[in-house]
């Protein structure tokens, strides 16, 4: 039971770490990471959980690998999005925060 | 005594992958780091694979454990060729 | 001794989230995110959570990881890739991370036992023609949630070709690649792609009993195609081409159609008669699988670019 909670408290503390990179970090190749690491993050919060009393959940793990796919996607979408806002500005930032680049 | 030759053959392997790391750390440049890598990682993963095989129940364990083997050491090689001309290129110019 | 290993494996993800987080350069952050990926599938299977490794060790880090380097190369073609100064500690910003933290934590402690009755699904199981309890839950019990993804991914694919320039709209996709001819990636791009079809389609048939699956293995035969494309040996298509919307929309026309068919029978919309229900998921899957390494392939190499070489 304790090794379980070894990966939920994992879980919390990379959720904590990728939104401190969602706010803290301005590029946004690196926001979009720290957004997957929040994401995955919970996964394994939810993965732990799924894994106590005498057998394995199935019904989370399906939710899980369908987060995963979903992830790929919005992540694809997202630098997408950078990716244009670079090519029209030369800068990979949100305009209010282009100040100091 | 199968169990004992495991412990030999992934030990001697996780040594290849101590030396290799500590290259990857401490050598000078992209390429004698690759060297470093790629000798001593891919040696040790074969260790570590045989250990694991002595303890697979079938041989269709020992089978697949050959190919990820084999795999491994095709794309280790493929990446390493990569990087290494990429750092040659940025060194010399293009 | 496990708890040892747990412990291990605990502060090496955190420490490569952590590197990923606050790592001088964005390269660094998109590498050690892809050692964190890795690293997670081996959580996974601590977890005892084999298909979900498998679905974390080739999309969360494969073609995560892909991506974000190719989007990166794209970034630095345009000088886009350095980073503002943001090394100093963000207090607020901190305060809150803790605090969600130390919220997960709590509730963590709180949660209720599990008393999911699991007779009722031991019970339900032999009724759904497979034997991977997760690919009975997909495709089955869940199949709403796995037929409207196949969707999302289609929309999300819809939305970044939305972002390609007008003037490039009939290129091919994605930046074009120069692999020299006769060199170490064309011959990679020539022995890995049969190895890698067969473990694609091995994956996808061997989901219904062990771990595996459509996801999983429609990834692998994603990579193949990228690694093909990467070697120079294929050219990626072009937006309009019809043979290749038919592979995009194929899975989920499949699974609507199966849904459709079980509504009109009596098992109910998504529902599959129990005698043939075992056949019923591996055509889904197989369908879906083709859909899902179209699309996902399509996703990463991204919206078609000039400059192909015909």
């Amino acid at each position: 039971m304790t090794g379980l909670s070894l990966y939920a408290l994992t879980g919390a503390v990379l959720v904590g770490f990728g939104i401190y990179g969602l706010l803290a970090k301005r590029h946004l190749l690196r926001r979009v990471i720290a957004f997957n690491l929040i994401g995955s993050g919970l996964f394994v919060f939810f993965g732990a959980s799924a894994a106590r009393g005498e057998t394995v959940d199935p019904v989370p793990q399906a939710l899980i690998i369908t987060g995963i796919v979903v992830a790929l996607s919005a992540s694809a979408l997202a630098v997408g999005l950078i990716v244009a806002k670079a090519r029209v500005s030369g800068r990979a930032l949100l305009p209010e925060e282009d100040d100091d680049a | 005594m199968i169990d004992l030759a495991t412990y030999a053959f992934t030990g001697i392997g996780l040594v290849f992958f101590v030396a290799g790391t500590v290259g990857l750390l401490r050598f000078p440049d992209v390429f004698s780091r690759l060297h470093a890598l790629t000798k001593a990682d891919n040696l040790g993963l074969g260790f570590i694979a045989l250990g694991v095989a002595l303890q697979a129940e079938t041989w269709r364990q020992v089978a697949m454990i050959a190919v990820i083997w084999a795999l491994a050491l095709l794309a280790a090689g493929t990446v390493s060729q990569l990087i290494a001309r990429d750092a040659l290129i940025k060194r010399d110019g293009r | 001794m496990t708890l040892l290993l747990d412990a291990v494996l605990c502060v090496l993800l955190l420490g490569t989230a952590l590197a990923a987080v606050l790592g001088r350069g964005v390269f660094r952050a998109i590498v050690f995110f892809i050692v964190y990926g890795l690293l997670l599938s081996v959580g996974w299977v601590r977890l005892e959570a084999v298909n979900v490794a498998l679905a974390e060790a080739a999309i969360g880090a494969g073609l995560t990881g892909i991506l974000l380097l190719t989007t990166y190369g794209k970034l630095t073609r345009v000088s886009a890739e350095a980073e503002p100064d943001d090394a100093g500690v963000n207090l607020p910003v901190a305060l809150v991370s803790v605090a969600v933290a130390g919220a997960l934590a709590w509730a963590w402690s709180v949660l209720p036992e599990p008393t999911r009755p699991r007779a009722e699904l031991a019970e339900a199981l032999p009724r759904a023609g497979v034997e991977n309890p997760v690919t009975a839950v997909l495709l089955s019990f869940r199949a709403w949630d796995t037929l409207l993804e196949s969707v999302v991914l289609l929309a999300a694919l819809i939305g970044l070709w939305l972002l390609g320039r007008d003037e490039d709209w009939q290129q091919r996709l994605g930046v074009p690649q120069h692999a020299r001819p006769g060199g170490i990636m064309t011959s990679f791009g020539r022995v890995l792609p049969p190895v890698g079809f067969l473990v694609g389609v091995y994956l996808v048939f061997i989901g219904a009993d062990e771990p595996g699956g459509a996801f999983q293995g429609g990834t692998v035969l994603a990579a193949v195609g990228l690694v093909a494309a990467l070697a120079g040996l294929i050219q990626p298509p072009r937006i309009g081409q019809w043979q290749w919307h038919a592979g995009l929309v194929l899975g989920p026309l499949v699974f609507l159609l199966a849904g459709v068919a079980g509504a009109l029978s009596d098992s109910g919309f998504l529902g599959y008669p129990e005698a043939i229900a075992g056949t019923a998921i591996l055509v889904i899957e197989a369908a879906l699988a083709a859909s899902i390494a179209v699309t996902l392939a399509f996703l990463v190499i991204g919206p078609p670019e000039k400059g192909h070489r015909e």
